[in-house]
C-alpha cells in the first residue's frame, strides 16, 4: 500500500502523456487531482494504521523489489513509513492536493494546461519517493526528480527569457548541492557499507568517532546538500528567482514542499548530526544568519511574490537552527506549520494576481480588502500565523524554536531568531496593508478587470486557513488534558509522535538534546515572542496603513497636518528604523545578491569557460599536432617511469 | 615452440565458434551478393546482417555457461567472451536498423556497408575472446579497418574523408605503438599468452624491468588510443563528427567497448602481478580523461561533437572501474559498458533521424523546439540525456552508483571525488540539448524528421533497456558479475 502513494501520480503522468490531448481539460484536471487525493486518503490510512501500532514499533516498511545487490550490499526499491515520514507524507500530499485543486482553476486559461499537470503529479511523485524513501538512494532519485520538477516549472512560461534564466539559476545552484549530497553519501557508504536508513544510523555510532573529520566531513556535505535545496546561506539565492514559475508552482515547491526537502534530510540524519558537533553548530549558524538576513531584505521588496520568496528563505532558516539547536521536532513542527500558511499566502497572493491580471507590484495595488473578501481574510489570517500571534499554528512552531534555542544557551542564535521574528511581522504586515489597505493605486485596466477568483481556487484557500489557525495545537500537551497552555510539560502531541525517531528526551515539549526551562522562564519567552510580533505588525501599521479617504483634512486641517506626518513619529520611527532596516535590506540584497553572490556563479562559469577555449585550442584540426600530442603522452608515460 | 595440431572441436566448440563462423560467413556472402543485382531500395545488405548478428549471438548463447580454451589457449570462450559477443551483437543489429533507412537517405547505400560493420563487429568478438595478445591484435586491428573505411564512407563529403584519413593515420600510428609493446612484452616474458604471461611474473616477479614496463606501458598506449583516453583521444571528436552518424553511434558504443575488453582481460589476466605500477597511472589517465572530456564538452555546439568529448569522459568514469579492479571493478566497468553503449547509440540513432537526404543537422539549434514537434522524439533524447549525465531513475544513474561505490570500497576516495564533480559538471552540456528541445523556438528553416519503421524500432529499443536498467539492474549487475568472474 505504501508503495502506491507515490505510484498513483506517476500513474497519472502515464495515462496523461498516453492519453494527451484527448483527456481534454476537465479529464486532465480530474485525472491529476484524483490520483493526487487518492495519495493522500492513502496516506492517511497508513499514518491511521500506523498510530494504533504501540509507539516503539511504528514502522511501516513496503519493500517493492532489490534494485542492486552486491555481495553484503544491497540497495531495495524501498519505502519507509515512520512518525517522521507520516508528517511529510500528510503535509506533501494534503498541501499538495489542495494546491492541485487551486492549480485547476488558476491556469484555466492557460494554453499549455495539460503539461501543467503533467510536470506537478511528477512532482508529486518525486516528492513523495524523496519522503517515503527507505534509503539513501531512493532519496536520491527523489532529490533530483523534484529539482528537475522545479526546473522544469520555474521555466514552464519559456517564452519569458526571465523565465528561462531563473530555471538555469536554479539549476546549477542545485547541482551544487547535489555534489554534496553524492558526496556525503558515499562517504557514509565508504564507513558504513550500506546506503540503508537504518543500518547507516544502527552502523555509525560503531564505525564513526563522535566529532571526527569523517562524521564531520560526511554531515557537511550532506548539509551543503540541504542548503541548497532549501536555500540557505550561502545557496539560497536562485528561491527568488524561481518566483517566475506560476504561482500555484511557487507555493507547492517553493513553499511547501520541495524546498523543506533538506530539513528533512538533516531531521532524518539526526543521529549523524548529533555525532558531529561542529557541523550541528553550522546547521544553527547557517539556519540563524538565513532567518535574519532574508528576513531584512524581505522588508524591502515591492512584488508580492519576493516578499513572500525571503519570508520562505527566512522561515526555513528558522528550521534549520531548530535542528541546529538539537530540537528536530520543533523543527518539524514548524516545516508542518509553515506549508500551511505559506502555501496559503502564496495562493493568496495567487489570487490577487489573478484578479489584477498578471500584476504583481504592490505599489500598485491598495484597497483590495472589500473588492476581494475572501483573499483578504484568509490572507489576514495567513500574515497572523506567520507573524507567531498565539494561538495561530506559527506562534507554537516558533515560540518552541525559539525557546529550544533559549534552552540550549544558543543565546546569539536566540536574539537573531527574535529579531527575525520582528521582522517577519513587519514585512508580512506590510504586505497586508499595501495590498490590502489603504486607497487603491490599481491602474485603470486592472481596475477594469478586478474579480473575486472561482470558488474552485477560494475553497482551498479556506482550507489552508483553517490550518493555519488550528495546525499549531498539535503542539499542545492536549492529550494530558490541557493542563497548562504551554509546550512545557507531558509532551506536545506531535513530540510525542515523534519521539520514536528523535528519541524520548525527557518531558520537555522541544527536544531530547534540549535542557527544561522553569516554568516561568517558558512564559516569559513566550511573553517576549508574542511582544517582539506585535511590535512588528505595529511598526507595520504605522508605516502603512493609511486610510483611504481623507475626511479629517476638511475639517481640522491642522490636527490633519500632525495625524498625517502622525505626530512625526513615523518619520521618527522611519528613520531610527524602518528607513536602516529597509536600507539595509536594499544593500544586502543589491551588494551581497547581486555582486558577492552572483558574482561568484558568474566568476565560476567564467573559469570554466575559459579553461574549455583554452583545451580547444589544442584541438587544431591537424593530425600532426595530434600524433605530436600522442607521441609526448607515450614519452611523459615512459620517462615517468624509467626516470623515477 | 609447440608444433601445430590440428585442434580436434568437439559439438560445444563448435558453438562457442559459431559467433565467429557466422560474423565471417555474413560478411563474405554480403560482399558475393554485390555482383547480384538488386533494386536501389533493396534491404538485402541489412537482412543479412541482422540474421548474421542474431546467428552469432544465439550461437554463443547456447552454451553460454560452458568454458572452452581453444587453438591452444589463444581463443577463450567463457563468461567474458559471451557477455562481450552479445553485447557487440546488439550494438550491431541496433546500429543496422538505425542505418537501415539512413544509408538509403544519405545515398550511401552499398553492400560493403554492412560487410565492413559485421567485419569489424568480428574484430571486436576477437578481441574479447582472445587470451593472447597476438590475437587480440588480430581483432583490434580487424574492427579498425572496418572502422576506418565506414567513417570516410561519406565519400562525396569531404569532413568524413578527412576524418577517415586522420583516424587511419593516428590509428595505424598507435597500433605501431602496441605491436612495439607486445614485442617488447614478448621479449620479457618469452610468451605472448596471457595466462603464460600471469604465470611468468607471479614466478618471477620482475617489477622494474625497463622491458616489461615499456612493453606494458605501449600496451597501455594502444588501448587507450581505441577507448579515447586522454592523452591519446585528439582523434575522437574529428572521427567522430566526420563518420556517418549511424557508424558514429556503432563506434562510440562498440568501439569502446570492445578496447575495455580487451584492457580488462590484458590487466586482469596478465597484470595483476604489477597492479601497483599501472594502477596510479591509470587512475591520472582516468581523472584526466573525465575533466578533459566534459570540461571541452561544455562548449559544443555540434551535437555529434559534444557527444564525441561526453564519450571520452565516459571512458574516464570507465577507466574509474578498471583501476579498482578485481571482481567488483571489472563487474562495475561491464555493468557501466552496457549502460553506456545503449544510451550512447541512442543519442546517435536520434541525432541520425535529423535533416533531409544527404544533409546533416546536428548543432543544437537544429535541435531547438523537437521536443514539441516529436514529442516521441523528444522524451527519447531527454532520457538518453540524463542518463548520460547520470540523473537517476536511468540506467546511466545505475551505472554511475555501482562504479562509484565499487571506487569507493577500493579506496580510490580522490577519484570518485573528481569523477563525482565531473559527473556533476557533465549535467550542464546533456541538459543543453534538452533545454532546446523544450524551450527553444525552431529557427528559420525546422530540421525536417526522417523518420523510418527501423529507426523507430531502434529507438525504442534503446530507450526501453536505458529506462529498464535505471528501474530494475538487478539482472544486468548479475549478468556481469557472473561473466566476469570466470576470468579471474
Amino acid at each position: 500500500m505504501l508503495a502506491l502513494i507515490p505510484a498513483l501520480p506517476l500513474a497519472a503522468v502515464a495515462v496523461n502523456l498516453i492519453l494527451g490531448d484527448r483527456l481534454g481539460r476537465r479529464g486532465t484536471a480530474f485525472l491529476a487531482c484524483g490520483a493526487v487525493f487518492a495519495s493522500f486518503v492513502l496516506a492517511a490510512l497508513s499514518v491511521i494504521h500506523l498510530a494504533s501500532l504501540p509507539p516503539g514499533a511504528r514502522t511501516m516498511v513496503a519493500d517493492v523489489y532489490t534494485w542492486m545487490r552486491v555481495g553484503d550490499f544491497k540497495v531495495d526499491v524501498a519505502f519507509l513509513l515512520d512518525p517522521l515520514s507520516s508528517v511529510m507524507v500528510l503535509v506533501v500530499t494534503g498541501v499538495g492536493f489542495l494546491i492541485h485543486l487551486y492549480s485547476v482553476g488558476y491556469m484555466a486559461h492557460d494554453a499549455s494546461f495539460r503539461r501543467f499537470f503533467l510536470y506537478l503529479n511528477l512532482f508529486m511523485f518525486a516528492m513523495l519517493t524523496l519522503v517515503l524513501a527507505k534509503n539513501f538512494l531512493v532519496m536520491f532519485v527523489g532529490w533530483e526528480g523534484v529539482g528537475l520538477c522545479s526546473y522544469l516549472l520555474i521555466g514552464f512560461w519559456m517564452d519569458r527569457p526571465s523565465a528561462a534564466r531563473a530555471g538555469m539559476k536554479a539549476f546549477v545552484v542545485n547541482r551544487i548541492g547535489d555534489f554534496g549530497f553524492l558526496l556525503g553519501m558515499l562517504t557514509l557508504f565508504a564507513w558504513t557499507g550500506s546506503l540503508d536508513y537504518e543500518r547507516v544510523f544502527a552502523a555509525a555510532p560503531i564505525v564513526f568517532h563522535p566529532g571526527t573529520l569523517a562524521i564531520t566531513f560526511a554531515t557537511l556535505a550532506l548539509l551543503l546538500g540541504a542548503t541548497g535545496k532549501s536555500a540557505q546561506i550561502p545557496l539560497y539565492t536562485w528561491l527568488p528567482d524561481a518566483m517566475e514559475g506560476p504561482t500555484p508552482v511557487s507555493a507547492l515547491i517553493h513553499a511547501a514542499t520541495m524546498v523543506t526537502a533538506g530539513v528533512y534530510m538533516v531531521a532524518r540524519c539526526h543521529i549523524l548530526f548529533t555525532m558531529a558537533p561542529f557541523s550541528l553548530e553550522t546547521v544553527a549558524v547557517i539556519g540563524a544568519a538565513t532567518a535574519l538576513f532574508a528576513a531584512t531584505i524581505g522588508v524591502a521588496q515591492n512584488d508580492i511574490k519576493r516578499v513572500l520568496a525571503y519570508s520562505t528563505v527566512s522561515q526555513l532558516g528558522y528550521m534549520f537552527f531548530a535542528c541546529g539547536v538539537g530540537a528536530f521536532g520543533a523543527g518539524i513542527f514548524h516545516l508542518m506549520t509553515h506549508a500551511f500558511f505559506k502555501a496559503l499566502l502564496f495562493l493568496g497572493a495567487g489570487s490577487v494576481i489573478h484578479a489584477l491580471s498578471g500584476e504583481q507590484d504592490m505599489r500598485k495595488m491598495g484597497g483590495l480588502a472589500s473588492r476581494l473578501p475572501w483573499t483578504h481574510g484568509v490572507m489576514l489570517v495567513a500574515c497572523v500565523a506567520i507573524a507567531g500571534i498565539p494561538p495561530f499554528a506559527g506562534f507554537f512552531s516558533k515560540d518552541e524554536i525559539l525557546s529550544a534555542a533559549f534552552a540550549s544557551g544558543h543565546y546569539g542564535v536566540w536574539v537573531a531568531g527574535l529579531l527575525g521574528a520582528v521582522l517577519t511581522a513587519f514585512y508580512m504586515f506590510r504586505l497586508y496593508f499595501l495590498t490590502f489597505r489603504g486607497s487603491s493605486r490599481l491602474t485603470h485596466e486592472a481596475e477594469h478587470h478586478l474579480h473575486e477568483s472561482p470558488a474552485v481556487m477560494v475553497a482551498p484557500l479556506v482550507v489552508l486557513a483553517a490550518l493555519s489557525v488550528v495546525g499549531g495545537f498539535v503542539g499542545l500537551p492536549f492529550q494530558e488534558g490541557g493542563r497548562r497552555l504551554t509546550t512545557l510539560e507531558g509532551g506536545a502531541a506531535l513530540e510525542r509522535w515523534l519521539a520514536p525517531v528523535f528519541g524520548e528526551g525527557g518531558a520537555a515539549g522541544a527536544s531530547h538534546a534540549v535542557p527544561h526551562l522553569s516554568f516561568t522562564t517558558e512564559w516569559a519567552l513566550i511573553a517576549v515572542s508574542v511582544a517582539a510580533a506585535a511590535f512588528g505588525i505595529a511598526m507595520a501599521s504605522r508605516a502603512y496603513a493609511k486610510a483611504a479617504g481623507e475626511p479629517i483634512a476638511e475639517k481640522a486641517p491642522r490636527l490633519y497636518g500632525l495625524l498625517e506626518h502622525k505626530y512625526w513619529i513615523d518619520e521618527l520611527y522611519d528613520t531610527i528604523a524602518v528607513r536602516p532596516i529597509r536600507a539595509l535590506g536594499d544593500v544586502l540584497w543589491r551588494f551581497w545578491d547581486e555582486k558577492i553572490v552572483d558574482g561568484t556563479v558568474n566568476g565560476v562559469a567564467y573559469v570554466v569557460e575559459w579553461a574549455s577555449a583554452v583545451l580547444r585550442v589544442f584541438q587544431t584540426g591537424f593530425v600532426g599536432t595530434y600524433a605530436l600530442f600522442l607521441t609526448l603522452g607515450v614519452a611523459a608515460l615512459i620517462a615517468h617511469y624509467l626516470v623515477r | 615452440m609447440m608444433p601445430f595440431t590440428m585442434p580436434s572441436l568437439i559439438a560445444v566448440d563448435w558453438w562457442a565458434l559459431g559467433a565467429v563462423i557466422a560474423l565471417s560467413v555474413g560478411a563474405m556472402l554480403l560482399l558475393v551478393l554485390e555482383f547480384v543485382p538488386a533494386p536501389p531500395a533493396s534491404n538485402r545488405g541489412a537482412f543479412v546482417t541482422l540474421l548474421a548478428l542474431l546467428a552469432a549471438a544465439g550461437s554463443v548463447l547456447e552454451v553460454r555457461d560452458a568454458r572452452r580454451s581453444l587453438f591452444d589457449g589463444m581463443f577463450l570462450h567463457d563468461g567474458f567472451t559471451v557477455f562481450f559477443t552479445v553485447l557487440f551483437c546488439v550494438i550491431g543489429a541496433v546500429a543496422v536498423l538505425q542505418s537501415w533507412d539512413y544509408v538509403k537517405r544519405t545515398r550511401i547505400n552499398h553492400g560493403e556497408y554492412y560487410a565492413l560493420l559485421l567485419s569489424s563487429t568480428l574484430g571486436m568478438v576477437l578481441m574479447a575472446a582472445s587470451n593472447d595478445l597476438i590475437t587480440i591484435f588480430l581483432g583490434l586491428e580487424l574492427m579498425s579497418l572496418a572502422l576506418y573505411v565506414l567513417v570516410g564512407f561519406r565519400r562525396t563529403r569531404l569532413d568524413s574523408s578527412e576524418a577517415a584519413m586522420k583516424y587511419f593515420l593516428l590509428g595505424a600510428f598507435a597500433s605501431g605503438f602496441l605491436l612495439y609493446g607486445i614485442a617488447l612484452l614478448y621479449g620479457a616474458t618469452g610468451t605472448t599468452n596471457l595466462a603464460k604471461v600471469a604465470m611468468f611474473l607471479a614466478d618471477s616477479p620482475m617489477i622494474g624491468n625497463p622491458m616489461l614496463i615499456v612493453g606494458g606501458l605501449l600496451l597501455l598506449v594502444g588501448f587507450g588510443f581505441k577507448v579515447a583516453a586522454v592523452p591519446f583521444h585528439m582523434w575522437t571528436p574529428d572521427a567522430y563528427e566526420g563518420a556517418p552518424t549511424t557508424v558514429t553511434g556503432y563506434m562510440s558504443a562498440g568501439a569502446k567497448a570492445a578496447g575495455f575488453a580487451a584492457l580488462l582481460r590484458v590487466l586482469l589476466v596478465a597484470f595483476p602481478p604489477l597492479m601497483s605500477e599501472w594502477r596510479p597511472i591509470l587512475s591520472w589517465i582516468a581523472a584526466l580523461t573525465m575533466t578533459v572530456g566534459n570540461v571541452t564538452a561544455l562548449l559544443q555546439t555540434n551535437v555529434k561533437r559534444m557527444l564525441a568529448y561526453s564519450s571520452i569522459a565516459h571512458a574516464g568514469y570507465l577507466l574509474v572501474a578498471v583501476v579498482a579492479g578485481g571482481l567488483d571493478g571489472g563487474s562495475a566497468a561491464l555493468f557501466y559498458l552496457a549502460v553506456y553503449s545503449f544510451m550512447n547509440l541512442g543519442a546517435f540513432g536520434v541525432l541520425a533521424l535529423l535533416g533531409r537526404g544527404a544533409e546533416e543537422r546536428v548543432t543544437i539549434k537544429d535541435l531547438a523546439g523537437l521536443g514539441f514537434r516529436s514529442p516521441m522524439l523528444g522524451l527519447a533524447m531527454t532520457v538518453f540525456m540524463l542518463s548520460l549525465g547520470g540523473v537517476p531513475p536511468t540506467s546511466g544513474f545505475m551505472g554511475k552508483v555501482y562504479l562509484f561505490s565499487v571506487a569507493v570500497k577500493a579506496g580510490l576516495i580522490p577519484l570518485v571525488i573528481v569523477g563525482v564533480l565531473n559527473s556533476v559538471v557533465s549535467v550542464f552540456y546533456y541538459l543543453r540539448v534538452t533545454v532546446a528541445m523544450y524551450m527553444q523556438e525552431p529557427g528559420a528553416e525546422p530540421v525536417e524528421i526522417a523518420w523510418a519503421p527501423s529507426a523507430a524500432i531502434a529507438v525504442v529499443i534503446t530507450l526501453a533497456l536505458t529506462l529498464w536498467w535505471g528501474v530494475q539492474a538487478q539482472d544486468l549487475l548479475t549478468t556481469a558479475q557472473r561473466s566476469i568472474l570466470g576470468l579471474l
